[in-house]
């Protein structure tokens, strides 16, 4: 919402001060200031000119020549770029000397031999308007009498003022509107603030007489009131309407739409005309529409209407007007329209909302009705002051309106316990002190038994419980005021568990030389397919783009990506990690996504040892029990040099390679090392638990051993075996060697383990040795059928 | 025995000379062997002691044993000298150019945003809070209902969400704000409650230099009992002095939340004075404990929340917020 000072002061004349610190006032009461910008303030030496003639420039086809006229009644040639002007055409003129806004000094000049002796200008180039288009053409725009060459500023009848842009939150319907800004400043700097009494003549005959309106749903409509101008002649503006709809950012479109904005602007309230001609026997209701009516909106889009809409019909139960949202066009002004039939009404926010929200329609009325607008005095207010409008030019009011009730919000007083509110705000104010807060912003308050009955205003459709008020309070009593405390509570901070263990995957990650990597979770269709997975993720239902419109329910896509990503910048061996969301499909019975946290390590020109040897790092460093590597083929991953990560008994994720298919479809060079682990329930399983073993003081004896072991076989498995075989006195087991080659069937490969025996108690003797390397050979026969290689 | 005495002085005089010119250690250890060896003409010497009678003994004694010192203290310095040229032959052999070897072992970098987080984490877990944490994707319920934003509620367009194709049309969303890991922890936890929730969230925003669709954001909330707007305003100013230094001062300015009542907007101090907003907090709305079975006549509270990437952003001065989510190494490894 854009206010001017000037305007303001039309409500509170007092107001006063340096821009910037009102600016400050205003943004410490709720109405954030976005921009602030001094306007009006036309620089000198532009002065308003008029077209004289308009011919081709010789030698060039992007500007034009121009004659004007800049106040002595000779032709001046000037080149300009714009062709939008025509001969007799008002317009601002920056004469030869004029400092522009932007710095520019306006000199004579040659363009392609000809002489330009000034410059026509846009409304954005002398900082009137935002418009960059086209020359600003001000035929009625100027005040009367204006003189060709008199100073811009006093031609057009502004003056320096300040304007500002403010952030109105949506619980502010009030201060959607000039008046209801004046009324919180003014309260904010302890000045008077009324407003202006309008008192527009009228005819004789009586609104009464000429119109007819029924609510026949109450729930929709809160007041419906109506009256008629007579006389009306569709034209322009005269030029302070128009400057000030400028300077808040509207465009002028014609007399009778420039009233009805500036009373939307000045008090808040929307409103509608309808061309009286078009509405039989003046008879409006307001009711829901029926499945699939049909209206045509002055948009000229025919809108197909629901149950939840709120209308307006005509006398043939027509729909002529979708309530509060748009127009219809049938019933629109027109350049023919002499009768209109003026209409300002309550709708209850939530239906316009839905109706807005379903036809994607926000307009700036119904974004004030949506906030709730005011269903009290400021409608009669907003009428006289839209007939006062009218019949200053020239239209002719009746007597009295159509005044119709529908429900409107209950306004009983609302019991506020100051205690309460001091409570809640850490504050030590009496009743009175929160009294006069609240009555300076339009409140009544009065103190009952120590407690305040208060009455909320009615454009204040939001507030309307204690906490509501207790708001109120302290934005007048001024946030910066509440003294600073912390909480008394006692409770001991600290990271869960889980939390503490995630970070120390992190650090062990990053210690083996891992970057993290943090892809958004959006995949494109097709990227799970192109990994080998099933394409079961959940989609989204409005996504920015195509190519982010599924979510992953595997890190791969996203790390390949990356890696393709870094490839084709010149980044080859990139080693990456990922701690983040994927999204399973819902189980059964359940409507979201079964989201689980999910590690991912991708390496680069590695092979699958690389990932199987970070999988040991994070082994050693959780203290995971038993983790066994179990060959197997699962889906996108290298199928004969990939295993299952079992951990304590469950499959907890895979580690190896990617498919070469994969990578291709991913246009990833070399291979990559995977691991990917259900983190979630890696860390919400058993992990973390280390015993103290006393170190043996007696002597150990090592013992070598190779095998002959099927490619089948895996060497985990041989160790497994091992291990059972070498009892409690096997203290460790040691992969030294792997040999394939000559001396060894095809198929099979050598493993050479070395083997350490030791007991707690007592040295061991060669025949307790002898014993338990036997048993480890019999133990890996029996269950690998590998054979001890002589 | 002058005669052998002088024999002696004469093979010392050669030790010396031969010691001079010694090459290595072997050749030391074999002239050590030779000049005072068993077989040596001094230890011969040193034996035939015994057959000279008892005055001339003496004196001859004392001409052998100096000599002798003499000689072995000649060898001392041969050793030593030998000693230090060979290991200084060593060293010299040894030379390497540390330089070659530099990045054999690499730590990797941690994402900035996990940076910023985890600072983040530390400093309100030091302030008595525990960090939170839920699902992404989310219901209506928890990412507006219970948050006192009705269906209708104007503020659902101003949150951009984006919907997936689960349940009822905009039944299910990825949530728009970490709001409902603080309805999911007032549902499961009795208060009073000290939590902070941060997170992915997303809202339909092209991407941009300085937009992302999924960003990440933290958000406290304190339920307790008698706990005041003075007290979030404490609680703010007292994280960032603790996060961006004691000089940096904060303002609550009135702002509009559904689910906060009273609401502000909370801006820090810059340098130059002027301030930068950096969040949104507020008192939590009665209808909001009483939508998570908390009674708001008992208890009281307040959230806040604000961005974590745009920290990163401010921090390093980031031009391109997207290359948070490029993973560039040569992004990636600045930090």
């Amino acid at each position: 919402m854009k206010v001017t000072l000037s305007w303001l002061r039309e409500f509170a004349p007092d107001i006063d001060g340096d821009p910037v610190e009102l600016g400050e006032i205003l943004s410490a009461l709720g109405l954030a200031v976005e921009e602030m910008e001094i306007i009006g303030d036309i620089v000198d030496g532009v002065v308003l000119a008029k077209v004289l003639d308009l011919r081709p420039h010789p030698d060039a086809d992007k500007i034009q020549l121009v004659d004007v006229d800049s106040g002595d009644g000779k032709p001046l040639q000037v080149c300009c770029g714009a062709f939008n002007m025509a001969v007799g055409d008002l317009i601002p003129f920056a004469t030869i000397g004029t400092t522009m806004p932007n710095g520019m000094e306006i000199a004579q000049r040659e363009m392609r031999g000809q002489t330009s002796n000034g410059m026509c200008c846009s409304g954005a180039e002398i900082g009137f308007g935002d418009d960059h288009d086209g020359i600003l053409i001000l035929n009625d725009r100027v005040v009367d009498g204006a003189a060709i060459g008199a100073p811009l500023g006093e031609a057009l009848g502004v003056q320096a003022d300040v304007l500002w842009d403010l952030e109105v939150n949506a619980n502010r319907p009030d201060a959607m509107s000039v008046a209801g800004v004046a009324r919180d400043l003014a309260a904010a700097l302890g000045v008077p603030f009324s407003f202006p009494s309008y008192d527009p003549p009228r005819s004789d005959e009586s609104a009464a007489d000429l119109l007819d309106v029924e609510i026949a749903d109450p729930s929709l409509c809160g007041r419906f009131v109506a009256t008629v101008l007579r006389n009306v002649t569709v034209g322009t503006s005269p030029a302070w309407i128009q400057n000030r709809l400028t300077q808040l950012g509207m465009r002028p479109i014609n007399s009778i739409v420039d009233i009805s904005n500036y009373v939307m602007l000045e008090l808040g309230q929307p409103n509608h005309t309808f061309d009286l001609a078009t509405i039989p026997n003046g008879r409006l209701r307001v009711r829901r529409a029926g499945e699939g009516e049909t209206l045509t909106t002055l948009d000229g889009v025919e809108r197909t209407l629901t149950a939840i809409d709120g209308v307006i019909a005509d006398d043939s139960d027509q729909v002529v007007s979708l309530a509060g949202v748009m127009g219809g066009a049938s019933t629109e002004i027109s350049e023919s329209t002499t009768d209109v039939l003026l209409e300002m009404a309550w709708w209850d926010p939530p239906s316009i909302s839905r109706t807005v929200k379903r036809l994607n329609l926000p307009s700036e009325a119904s974004t004030r009705f949506r906030r709730g607008a005011d269903w009290g005095d400021n409608i009669d207010r907003a009428m006289q002051r839209f007939i006062q409008l009218a019949t200053e030019q020239g239209a002719v009011a009746v007597t009295g309106q159509i005044d119709v009730a529908g429900t409107v919000p209950d306004r009983a007083p609302v019991r506020v316990r100051p205690t309460k509110v001091n409570g809640l705000l850490g504050t030590d104010l009496t009743a009175a002190d929160m009294a006069g807060h609240l009555v300076s912003i339009g409140f009544d308050a009065t103190e009952v038994d120590g407690d305040l009955d208060v009455i909320v205003p009615t454009w204040r459709w939001d507030a309307a419980t204690e906490t509501d008020i207790a708001e109120e309070v302290a934005r007048m009593y001024g946030y910066a005021n509440i003294v600073r405390t912390v909480p008394k509570g006692e409770a001991a901070g600290g990271l869960s568990e889980y939390q503490q263990a995630r970070r120390l995957v992190r650090e062990v990650l990053l210690g083996a030389g891992c970057d993290e990597t943090l892809p958004m979770p959006f995949l494109a269709p097709g990227d799970l397919r192109s990994a080998g997975l099933p394409e079961d993720g959940v989609t989204l239902t409005n996504p920015l783009v195509h190519e982010e419109s599924v979510l992953r329910t595997s890190l791969l896509p996203g790390q390949l990506k990356a890696i393709a990503y870094n490839q084709s910048h010149r980044s080859a061996d990139v080693a990456f990690f990922e701690i983040d969301h994927v999204y399973l499909p819902s189980p059964e019975g359940q409507l979201l996504p079964d989201e689980r946290e999910f590690l991912a390590v991708a390496l680069a020109g590695e092979e699958a040892p690389a990932a199987v040897a970070v999988l040991d790092l994070l082994e050693r460093a959780l203290a995971l029990p038993n983790v066994q590597l179990k060959p197997a083929t699962p889906p996108g991953l290298h199928a004969t040099r990939t295993a299952e990560v079992i951990i304590a008994g469950r499959t907890r994720g895979y580690v190896g390679e990617v498919d070469p298919t994969v990578l291709e479809n991913y246009g990833v060079d070399g291979r990559v090392a995977w691991l990917e682990l259900d983190l979630g329930e890696v860390l919400n399983g058993p992990h973390g638990s280390r015993k103290y073993t006393p170190i043996s003081k007696y002597p150990s004896s090592d013992i070598d051993l190779a095998f002959e072991v099927s490619d089948s076989v895996a060497a985990g498995q041989v160790a497994t075996s091992l291990r059972k075989g070498g009892g409690k006195l096997l203290q460790d087991v040691e992969l030294f060697d792997v040999y394939r080659g000559a001396g060894l069937p095809e198929g099979t490969r050598s493993l050479a383990y070395r083997l350490r025996f030791q007991a707690p108690d007592h040295t061991l003797t060669d025949a307790e040795v002898a014993e338990a390397r036997q048993s480890c050979i019999d133990t890996v026969a029996k269950q690998q059928k590998a054979t001890l290689r002589g | 025995m002058a005669l052998m005495i002088s024999e002696l002085e004469q093979t010392a005089a050669e030790a010396t000379a031969r010691l001079a010119d010694v090459a290595d250690l072997d050749a030391l250890a074999a002239l050590d062997a030779e000049f005072l060896g068993k077989k040596s003409a001094l230890t011969t010497a040193k034996k035939q002691l015994g057959g000279l009678d008892p005055d001339e003994r003496k004196a001859a004694g004392q001409a052998v044993n100096e000599i002798r010192k003499r000689v072995e203290a000649e060898i001392a310095d041969a050793r030593a000298r030998l000693t230090a040229t060979a290991r200084a032959q060593q060293l010299e052999a040894e030379r390497l150019d540390l330089t070659e070897l530099r990045n054999d072992i690499r730590r990797g970098s941690m994402h900035l945003v996990t940076q910023s987080r985890d600072r983040l984490e530390d400093v309100f877990v030091g302030m008595g809070f525990t960090v939170a944490e839920g699902p992404e994707v989310e219901t209506a319920w928890y990412n507006f209902e219970a948050l006192n934003i009705p269906e209708w509620h104007p503020a659902r367009g101003s949150f951009d969400t984006i919907f997936v194709n689960l349940g009822e049309p905009e039944e299910v969303m990825l949530r728009s704000h970490t709001s409902p890991v603080q309805i999911r922890t007032m549902e499961n936890t009795e208060p009073p409650i000290y939590i902070v929730a941060p997170g992915r969230t997303f809202r339909t925003d092209t991407a941009d230099a300085t937009h992302l669709p999924a960003f990440n954001q933290i958000e406290g909330l304190v339920i307790d009992r008698g706990i005041t707007m003075g007290d979030l305003a404490g609680t703010i100013d007292e994280f960032v002095r603790a996060f961006f230094g004691g000089e940096v001062k904060t303002r609550l300015r009135p702002s509009y939340f559904p689910f906060t009542e009273p609401s502000a907007e909370f801006d820090i101090s810059r340098p130059d004075g002027s301030w930068l907003e950096l969040g949104g907090c507020g008192m939590v709305h009665p209808n909001v404990l009483r939508n998570c079975g908390i009674d708001p006549e008992e208890w009281q509270g307040f959230a806040f929340g604000f961005g974590i990437d745009r920290l990163a952003v401010m921090r390093y001065q980031l031009d391109d917020i997207r290359e948070l989510v490029n993973n560039d190494v040569r992004f990636l490894r600045q930090f």
